[in-house]
C-alpha cells in the first residue's frame, strides 16, 4: 500500500516556484555537466590541430581509423538487422517452452562487460584452444574479421531487444486484416508489418550503430596481435587511434581533430538517417504471390529459424561464453587461490572491481535523481511543448556522439578548466554522460505511457502535484525505473572507451574493464597469465548475471520492454 | 454458392477455458447472419475461427462444402471486417481498398477499376489520397468495408463493425451495410452484443451464452417465441413473473403467482400441475388502465416511477404481491399515468411465454457473463 500521508515536500510541490526551480536545476545539470563539457571540450585543444594537419602521414593514418570506425559501425548494424530480426521475430510469435531460454540467453551480450566479451570471442576465434585448435593455425587472427564478429555479438541484443518489443507491442489485426484479404504471411511482413514497424527499425539500426562506434577496450582486444613481447595494430578505428595518440607526451591537437570528426559524421549519419529514414518508401506495391507464398511455406519458415538459431548459437553465445573454458582452469591451477589472497596483480583487480561498481552505483544514483525530472519535462512538457521539444532532441545527443570522443572532450573541458577535479569524479562524469541519455529516455517513455488522466483524477482528488508523482507516477512505472537503473549500472560498469580518454595512460586509477584491457596487451607488471585474464572476465561476468538475475526477479519479461 | 456450415466446432483456451462450446451451424447462402450474446459468449471466437485467424481445438469448418480447418485465411475466400477498422496506417485510403487485389496480383487496371467501384459505393471515392488517421470513425468504417468487399469475396465477416461509433452514425450504416450485402449478394455473418442492430438487419439471428448457441432463428421467431429464459431477456426486454402451474384445463394452463395472485396462460411441454414455472411477458405485453373495465389476467398495482422515453413511456409498478414489473406504452395516444396512481394491468395469455424454472435459479440464468 502506497503511503497516502503528506509529507513537507508533497505540502512543497504545490508552489509553482519550487516546481521551477526542481525543473530547472534539472535543466542546468543536464546542460552544464552532461551537454556542455563533450560539446565545448574539443574546442580547447583546437588551436593544436595543426600538428595533425601539417603532418600528411599521420592525417592519412587519421582517415583510415575514423573510415573504419564508420565502415564497422554500419556494416555490423545491418547484419544485426539481418540476423536480429528473425530472431526477434522466433522469441516475440514462436510458441516454445525454450523461448524463456533463447530470450534470457539472447541478453547475455548485452549484460557481459564488453571486455570479457571480447577476450572471450578472441579466445575463440583465434585462440589455441578454441576453434582454431581443429586447423594448424588461427582461424580467425586479430584485425578485421575479428573486430566485426565482436561488433556483431555485443551489439545485436540491442536490435532483439528493440524489435521484441516492438513486435510484442504490434496490433496483429493489422496482420490478420492483410490475411483475410488475401496475402499470404511473407506479403504480410513485407507490406504491411515492417512497413508499420519501420521507426522501429530505423531505432534499432541507431542504437546498433551508436553501440559500435562508442565501443573501444573490447576492440583494443581483439585489434592487437602480440608475438613475442610485441604488440602490433592489426585495426585501427577513430577509438584506438584516440588511444594511441594519449600515449605521453599525447597528440592532443590529433585527438581532437579525430574526435571532432567522429562526433560531426556521426550527427550526420544520424541526422540523415532520421530525417530520410521516415520519407524512405519501400516498394509495397507490388506483389509476386505464388512466389511469396512458396517463401511462406513451412519448409522455408523452418529453414530460416534454424539458420537463425544457428547463427545465435555458434557465432554468438558460443564465442560469448568460451572465456568459461580458461575461468574454469583458474579455479584449478591456483589462480583462484592467488585471486582470493589478492597476492599479485589481483590486489589491483579487486580494488578496480570496486572502482567500477563504486562509479556504476554513483552515476546510476546520479542519473536518477537528475534523470527523473527531465524525464517528467519531456514526457509531461511541464515547461511548454516547445522547451520539452528541444530538450527531446538535446537528451539524444550523448547518445549518438563515440564515447571515447566524448571521454576525449570531457577530458579537455575538465582538466583545461578545473584541473583540482580529481580523476574519479571525472570517470564518474564520463559515465553519467554516457548513461544518463539511456535512463531519461526510457523513464519518459514509461511516463508517457501513463494515461494523464490519471493524474489528473488524482489531482481532483486533492494530491499535492509530488504526491501524484510517487502514489500514482511511481508505482506505474517502478519497473521501468529499476530496468532504467540496472541498464545503466550495467552500461557503466562495461565502459571503457569514455573511461580511458580521460584517464592519464599513466594513471593508476583504472577501472575493471580499463585493468583487463591492460591485463590483455600484457602491459601490467608482473604480466597476467591467461588464467588471471580468464577469471578476471569470468567473475565480470558472474557479477553481470547476478545483475540479470535480479532484473529477471524484480522486474520479469514484459516490463524489460 | 458460400454456404458456411459449422460441425462440433469447440474452442479450448490454455487447458480450461472454453470460448466455444461444440457449435453446429449453418448460414445460408446470400443470408445476412448475425451472432449476438453478451461480452465474453464466444461469438468473436467463432467468427474468427470461421475466417482462419483462430484454430478450433475440435469441429469442422465448411465454406461451400469444402473442409477449410486446414485453410490459412488468405485461402478462405472471405471478407472481414475488423472492430477497430485495422486501416493500414502507411497506405491512403485508395491502397488500403485496393490492398486484396493487389496481393492477389489482379491486374492492376481490374484493381484499380474495383477500388474506384467499392469507393464509390461507400461513398468515399473523393477521399482516396486520405489517410486513415485524417477519416472519421464512420469514414474509416466504410473504407473498412469498401476493402474487405474489392477483395471480391462472397463472404463478408464483420466482427462488431460498427461499435466504435456513436449512436446516429451507426444507425446509419447498419441499414448501409446490409443493403450493399444484399446488392452483392453476399453471405454475411455479423458479430454484434447489440441486439437492437441484430434485430433490423439480419435474415437470421444465433444468440449465444457461455460458447453455446442458445436459439437460432428469425428476428421475429426470436422476439415473439424465445424458447429459453435467457433468450426472452436479451432479445427485447422482459418481465419474469414467478409461479407454480396449478391447473391445466383445454389449452389453458392457470398459474398461482406469489401473493396468490393466479393468471392464464397458453398451454405448453412444461405446464404440468404442480411445475414450478416462470412467465416471461414483455414490457409492452400489457395493458394499463386506471378504469373499472374488464382485463384478461388483470392484476392491481401502484405506479411507483414514470420515464419518458421519446416514442414510449415507461412505467415501473409495484403489484399488489410486491412483484415489481415493467410496462411500456405508446406516448403517442391512449392514457398517461404518474407515480402513486393505483392501477390495473393485464395481458392476453397467447403474449406470455412459460419456462421451467431454471435449477440455479432465475438470477443465475439471466447472468450476461
Amino acid at each position: 500500500m502506497p503511503k497516502f500521508k503528506l509529507t513537507a515536500f508533497d505540502k512543497l510541490s504545490s508552489s509553482r516556484i519550487v516546481r521551477y526551480l526542481i525543473y530547472t536545476g534539472a535543466i542546468l545539470f543536464f546542460l552544464l555537466l552532461i551537454l556542455i563539457p563533450p560539446v565545448f571540450g574539443i574546442g580547447l585543444k583546437w588551436h593544436l590541430v595543426g600538428e595533425i594537419t601539417g603532418n600528411p602521414e599521420l592525417m592519412s593514418r587519421a582517415v583510415n581509423a575514423i573510415w573504419a570506425s564508420f565502415a564497422v559501425a554500419i556494416f555490423v548494424s545491418v547484419i544485426d538487422l539481418v540476423v536480429g530480426i528473425p530472431t526477434a521475430w522466433f522469441v516475440a510469435r514462436r510458441k516454445s517452452r525454450w523461448l524463456n531460454v533463447i530470450d534470457t540467453l539472447a541478453d547475455i551480450p548485452f549484460v557481459v562487460p564488453t571486455v570479457a566479451l571480447g577476450y572471450s570471442l578472441l579466445l575463440f576465434w583465434s585462440g589455441p584452444q578454441g576453434i582454431s585448435s581443429l586447423f594448424d593455425s588461427s582461424l580467425i587472427s586479430p584485425g578485421w574479421l575479428l573486430v566485426i564478429l565482436l561488433h556483431f555479438v555485443f551489439s545485436f541484443p540491442v536490435v532483439v531487444r528493440v524489435m521484441v518489443g516492438a513486435l510484442l507491442d504490434y496490433q496483429r489485426t493489422f496482420e490478420e486484416a492483410a490475411r483475410t484479404l488475401g496475402a499470404s504471411p511473407f506479403t504480410v511482413d513485407r507490406t504491411v508489418t515492417f512497413p508499420i514497424l519501420r521507426p522501429s527499425l530505423i531505432g534499432a539500426f541507431v542504437l546498433a550503430f551508436a553501440r559500435s562506434i562508442s565501443e573501444t577496450g573490447a576492440t583494443i582486444v581483439v585489434a592487437e596481435v602480440i608475438q613475442n613481447g610485441t604488440r602490433t595494430l592489426a585495426f585501427e578505428n577513430g577509438a584506438i587511434f584516440v588511444r594511441e595518440m594519449m600515449t605521453p607526451p599525447g597528440q592532443y591537437g590529433a585527438m581532437a581533430f579525430v574526435s571532432l570528426v567522429l562526433i560531426l559524421t556521426s550527427c550526420a549519419i544520424f541526422g540523415v538517417i532520421l530525417v530520410l529514414g521516415p520519407k524512405m518508401r519501400v516498394p509495397i506495391r507490388h506483389v509476386w504471390p505464388s512466389f511469396e507464398r512458396r517463401l511462406s511455406s513451412k519448409p522455408i519458415a523452418a529453414t530460416r529459424d534454424t539458420l537463425t538459431l544457428l547463427v545465435f548459437f555458434f557465432l554468438i553465445i558460443v564465442p560469448s561464453l568460451f572465456v568459461a573454458f580458461p575461468t574454469i582452469t583458474a579455479i584449478t591451477d591456483g589462480t583462484l587461490n592467488k585471486a582470493i589472497s589478492s597476492s599479485g596483480i589481483w590486489q589491483e583487480y579487486w580494488s578496480s572491481l570496486g572502482l567500477s561498481y563504486f562509479v556504476g552505483a554513483f552515476a546510476t544514483l546520479l542519473g536518477i535523481l537528475a534523470g527523473l525530472p527531465m524525464a517528467v519535462l519531456i514526457s509531461r512538457k511541464r515547461m511548454g511543448k516547445s522547451v520539452s521539444a528541444v530538450l527531446d532532441i538535446l537528451v539524444n545527443i550523448p547518445i549518438i556522439v563515440p564515447s571515447t570522443a566524448l571521454g576525449v572532450s570531457l577530458y579537455f573541458f575538465w582538466t583545461t578548466n578545473f584541473a583540482f577535479v580529481p580523476e574519479i569524479v571525472l570517470i564518474i562524469l564520463a559515465h553519467l554522460s554516457i548513461t544518463y541519455s539511456y535512463f531519461v529516455r526510457s523513464m519518459a517513455a514509461a511516463i508517457e505511457r501513463v494515461d494523464i488522466e490519471l493524474e489528473n483524477a488524482a489531482r481532483i482528488h486533492g494530491a499535492k502535484p509530488f504526491t501524484v508523482f510517487r502514489t500514482i507516477i511511481l508505482p506505474l512505472t517502478k519497473y521501468s525505473l529499476l530496468a532504467g537503473a540496472i541498464m545503466v549500472l550495467t552500461r557503466s560498469i562495461s565502459e571503457t572507451g569514455a573511461t580511458l580518454a580521460v584517464v592519464s595512460p599513466l594513471s593508476q586509477t583504472r577501472t575493471a574493464p580499463v585493468l583487463l584491457v591492460d591485463w590483455v596487451r600484457g602491459t601490467t607488471i608482473p604480466v597476467a597469465s591467461p588464467s588471471d585474464i580468464g577469471l578476471g572476465c569470468g567473475i565480470l561476468i558472474i557479477l553481470a548475471f547476478l545483475v540479470l538475475l535480479l532484473l529477471k526477479l524484480g522486474i520479469g519479461r514484459k516490463a524489460i520492454y | 454458392m458460400p454456404k458456411i456450415e459449422l460441425k462440433g466446432v469447440t474452442k479450448i483456451f490454455g487447458k480450461k477455458i472454453v470460448a466455444v462450446d461444440n457449435v453446429s451451424l449453418e448460414v445460408h447462402d446470400k443470408e445476412y447472419f448475425s451472432l449476438i450474446g453478451p461480452s465474453g459468449c464466444g461469438k468473436t471466437t467463432l467468427l474468427r475461427m470461421i475466417a482462419g485467424l483462430i484454430e478450433p481445438t475440435e469441429g469442422e469448418i465448411y465454406i461451400d462444402g469444402t473442409l477449410v480447418n486446414e485453410f490459412p485465411p488468405e485461402d478462405r475466400g472471405i471478407g472481414f471486417v475488423f472492430q477497430t477498422y485495422a486501416l493500414f496506417p502507411h497506405m491512403d485510403v485508395f491502397d488500403n481498398v485496393t490492398y486484396g487485389p493487389r496481393v492477389k496480383a489482379w491486374e492492376d487496371k481490374k484493381a484499380a477499376k474495383l477500388g474506384r467501384e467499392t469507393l464509390e459505393m461507400v461513398r468515399l471515392y473523393q477521399r482516396s489520397d486520405a489517410y486513415p488517421h485524417e477519416l472519421s470513425g464512420g469514414m474509416m468504417q466504410r473504407v473498412a468495408v469498401a476493402r474487405a468487399l474489392a477483395a471480391g469475396s462472397k463472404i463478408l465477416l464483420l466482427d462488431e463493425p460498427l461499435g466504435a461509433l456513436d449512436a446516429k452514425i451507426r444507425n446509419e450504416l447498419r441499414y448501409e451495410i446490409r443493403r450493399l450485402v444484399k446488392d452483392l449478394e453476399l453471405t454475411a455473418i455479423h458479430v454484434t452484443h447489440d441486439q437492437a442492430e441484430a434485430m433490423a438487419i439480419s435474415d437470421r439471428i444465433a444468440v449465444m451464452k457461455r460458447g453455446r448457441i442458445l436459439q437460432v432463428g428469425t428476428p421475429y421467431e426470436l422476439y415473439m417465441n424465445p424458447q429459453q429464459i435467457f433468450v426472452a431477456n436479451f432479445i427485447g426486454e422482459s418481465n419474469f413473473l414467478e409461479g407454480r402451474v396449478v391447473k391445466v384445463e383445454g389449452g389453458t394452463a392457470q398459474v398461482r403467482l406469489r401473493g396468490d395472485l393466479k393468471v392464464n396462460v397458453v398451454k405448453n411441454e412444461v405446464s404440468q400441475v404442480d411445475e414450478r414455472v416462470v412467465l416471461a411477458i414483455r414490457p409492452e405485453a400489457f395493458e394499463i388502465t386506471k378504469e373499472v373495465k374488464k382485463l384478461i389476467n388483470a392484476l392491481n398495482g401502484v405506479v411507483e416511477k414514470v420515464r419518458f422515453e421519446g416514442t414510449n413511456i415507461r412505467y415501473e409498478i409495484r403489484l399488489a404481491n410486491d412483484d415489481s414489473i415493467i410496462v411500456v406504452r405508446p406516448s403517442l395516444g391512449g392514457e398517461w399515468f404518474k407515480e402513486t396512481d393505483e392501477v390495473k394491468v393485464g395481458f392476453l395469455p397467447e403474449k406470455s411465454h412459460v419456462f421451467l424454472y431454471p435449477p440455479k435459479g432465475l438470477v443465475t440464468e439471466l447472468e450476461l457473463e
